[in-house]
């Protein structure tokens, strides 16, 4: 079945939602309320029959069944009388002012359990035929007219005659009728009561959902800059537009930072290739002897390593910036990585005379990535030592790990020229190789994936400039502190 | 690349049987071509059911297998030989190179994982040492290359009878070289099994580790037996 186009609009839908939500509770709420009254009403019923009851008990002690059967007399013939009745044991009818019962309301001790037919006298001939025909089902058709119901205590008098007092339940029967008129009125005013709130709420709020899908739309046809609109109310459609509105912005930061990768790579990749494809045309050139060749073949595979080298790490930064999954985390001991970088390096920076050496280190496990931090830190590593390498006195690169208020912090230290104050804020950057670093070997990316690495691990890199030289610290977050133990 | 004097001057001990699988024809026949040029017998399947179907009589002594194949992917060409008994080794190949594909690449059933773009030198050298003839090694306890003599059990290294005394790393960079002895062992292949990290060591921290190394099993000794492999690393050789 295909819903008509009103309601596929979400604030109909919720209208029809509210509709039916309100109906039940209202329906359930009615329903108790008069099941309630009307155990009142049949609990006063019964009061009045007891009461009865107890008037025709002490008639009859004083005077026996005649005595009753006088008192019976009277009370019918009174205008609005109860019911009364007095029978034989075999349930024909003596007195009172009950034609007809249902079948079997006579056999009964006591209360009746349910409301039963019957008919008094001087009711028509018609219905009197009715009620012997179908008398078992008197109470499924109570629709049918001249037919009363009635609440009645049956008792057996010592000398097995049956005497019955009942009530009849008119007034009940009539507070449900107004119960169910006021359930048909309520459904109407609900009914437009959920009209007006389609018409008054879901309404706006959808003008609101479509201005916000515009805009959307707007921004899909590329124009990065464009923001969703924000009126200032506060509501749940502002918090979604600033949610969506930052998350553009952190897209927009991406898109730029690809922007940048792209530019970079078309420098930093393009001059060694172009420096690659000069060398083996050079090399074709002329009568070259094999020895030239070979020269130049290995040249030719130093700059492709290189050129892999650099590839290679643009992708790992790339992929670390869009958040490796954290399963790739587990407890590794920091102290360990550090004694490992350190005796990895110490020949090499021995060999250019920097003394690298492990300072205090304190005994740390967090969570974290081994193989990214031990490439990270070595990275770090390499850059002090090729930085400090030759400036005179004694270079020295110290790597130490401490814990500070701000975090778990892995220093590397040189006493190498530093770098400029101006440059600080560059050196972490993608492909920036400060000039004095141009004519080193390297991707000039090693600093920029120890960044990465450290933002994938929720910590960060800083370069403070020392005096003299330069000091990377690596800090990692404070709540690390936690794995300390594992 | 620089697999020609690799190849030239350490001929290996003798021809393996292996099978590329591997779907770039190019890359393939390359790979055909040079390794039978180092001495040994290459077979080529382009997608990974050709590959499967052939490798899995077992009758290889290496495979070597890209991850991102046509018709079925790499992994599960490896973990289906494995389901089924073939212990066949594999060099996985990958252009995927973080730390979790590694991981995953050798759970799945892999012996070594190698990031394209690769050198042959380097490919050559890992499916050398992943050969299972060779593998016998890992059961001796003292390993023996001329007179140089490692004790594992004791961690003694001896040369002409003369102890000479090793830092723990030197010791364990000399127990992979020679276990892998007369075989060409690169530099990452040493930085992975020696100091178990993945990756590339810019600079050259491995060379100066093994000339130290270098220097003192050959220094007042005879012959070298460490030698420097032009373009692909080192091997550990008598004579």
């Amino acid at each position: 079945m295909r819903l008509p186009a009103v309601m596929k609009t979400t604030a109909a839908r919720l209208s029809a939602l509210f509709l039916v939500l309100f109906a039940l509770c209202a329906a359930v709420l009615v329903a108790y309320m008069s099941s309630l009254s009307v155990r009142m009403l049949t609990q006063q019923t019964q009061d009045t029959i007891m009461a009865e009851m107890q008037g025709l008990d002490s008639a009859y002690r004083r005077g026996g069944l005649p005595m009753l059967v006088r008192v019976v007399e009277v009370r019918s013939r009174q205008p609005g009388a109860n019911l009364y009745l007095i029978a034989d044991p075999n349930g024909r009818i003596l007195s009172g002012n009950v034609e007809s019962l249902e079948p079997g309301v006579l056999e009964i001790q006591g209360w009746t359990e349910r409301p039963f037919a019957y008919r008094r006298y001087g009711e028509s001939e018609a219905a009197r035929r009715a009620l012997r025909g179908e008398g078992e089902d008197a109470a499924a058709a109570p629709q049918e007219s001249n037919r009363h119901r009635a609440l009645a205590l049956v008792l057996r008098l010592p000398n097995q005659m049956i005497l019955l007092v009942g009530r009849d339940l008119g007034e009940p029967e009539q507070f449900r009728d107004i119960v169910n008129r006021a359930l048909v009125l309520a459904f109407g005013m609900m009914g437009v009561g959920a009209f007006l709130i389609w018409f008054l709420v879901g309404r706006r709020a959808l003008k609101r959902i479509d201005a916000v899908s515009q805009a959307s739309s707007r921004i899909m046809g590329g124009d990065l800059t464009g923001r969703l609109p924000v009126t200032g109310s506060g509501d749940e459609f502002d918090r979604l537009s600033e949610n969506l509105n930052v998350m553009l912005s952190r897209i927009a930061r991406l898109n730029d930072g690809l922007k940048q990768v792209s530019d970079n790579i078309a420098h930093d990749l393009k001059t060694p290739l172009t420096r690659l494809r000069n060398r083996a045309e050079a090399a074709l050139a002329g009568k070259p002897k094999t020895a030239e060749y070979r020269a130049a073949l290995e040249a030719t595979i130093a700059e492709s390593d290189q050129l892999i080298r650099t590839f290679n790490a643009i992708l790992m930064i790339s992929r670390l910036e869009a958040g490796y999954s954290a399963e790739q985390t587990a407890p590794v001991d920091l102290a360990a990585i550090v004694a490992d970088v350190v005796e990895l390096y110490e020949p090499a920076a021995e060999e250019v005379g920097v003394g690298l050496r492990a300072g205090a280190v304190a005994a740390a496990t967090i969570n974290a990535n081994r193989e990214l931090v031990g490439q990270a830190l070595s990275n770090v590593v390499d850059n002090a030592i090729k930085y400090s390498a030759g400036s005179g006195g004694a270079p020295s690169v110290t790597v130490s790990l401490a814990r500070k208020p701000e975090g778990l912090v892995l220093e590397v230290a040189d006493n190498g020229p530093g770098i400029a104050p101006e440059d600080i804020e560059r050196a972490t950057e993608r492909f920036v190789r400060l000039e004095r670093s141009r004519s080193q070997p390297g991707s000039g990316l090693g600093l920029s994936l120890a960044r990465a690495v450290m933002e994938f691990h929720g910590g960060r890199l800083e370069l403070s400039p020392q005096n003299p030289g330069l000091s990377v610290r690596m800090i990692f977050p404070g709540d690390s502190r936690r794995h300390d133990e594992a | 690349m620089a697999a020609a004097p690799a190849a030239a001057i350490f001929a290996y001990r003798w021809a393996m049987k292996i099978l590329v699988i591997e779907d770039d024809r190019e890359a393939a026949d390359y790979l055909r071509k040079a390794l039978a040029e180092a001495g040994h017998n290459a077979h080529v399947a382009f997608d990974g059911e050709a590959g499967f179907s052939l490798a899995a009589d077992g009758d290889y002594d290496v495979l070597v297998v890209d991850r991102m194949l046509p018709r079925r992917d790499g992994l599960s060409v490896i973990a289906e030989l494995r389901a089924r008994g073939v212990t066949t080794p594999v060099l996985i190949l990958s252009a995927l190179g973080e730390v979790d594909d590694r991981v995953t690449g050798l759970r799945a059933g892999g012996d070594d994982y190698l990031t394209k773009p690769y050198a042959f030198s380097e490919l050559l050298a890992r499916i050398e040492v992943l050969d299972r003839r060779t593998g016998a090694r890992e059961v001796e306890t003292v390993y023996r290359v001329g007179d140089l003599e490692l004790d594992r059990l004791s961690h003694t290294v001896r040369r002409a009878g003369r102890e000479i005394p090793l830092q723990p790393r030197e010791f364990r960079l000399l127990e992979y070289l020679m276990r892998h002895a007369g075989q060409v062992v690169t530099r990452t292949m040493l930085l992975e099994n020696v100091w178990d990290y993945h990756f590339d060591p810019q600079t050259n921290v491995i060379d100066v580790h093994v000339s130290r190394l270098r220097s003192k099993i050959e220094k007042g000794f005879g012959p070298p037996v460490l030698h420097t492999v032009r373009g692909a690393g080192y091997m550990l050789k008598a004579g």
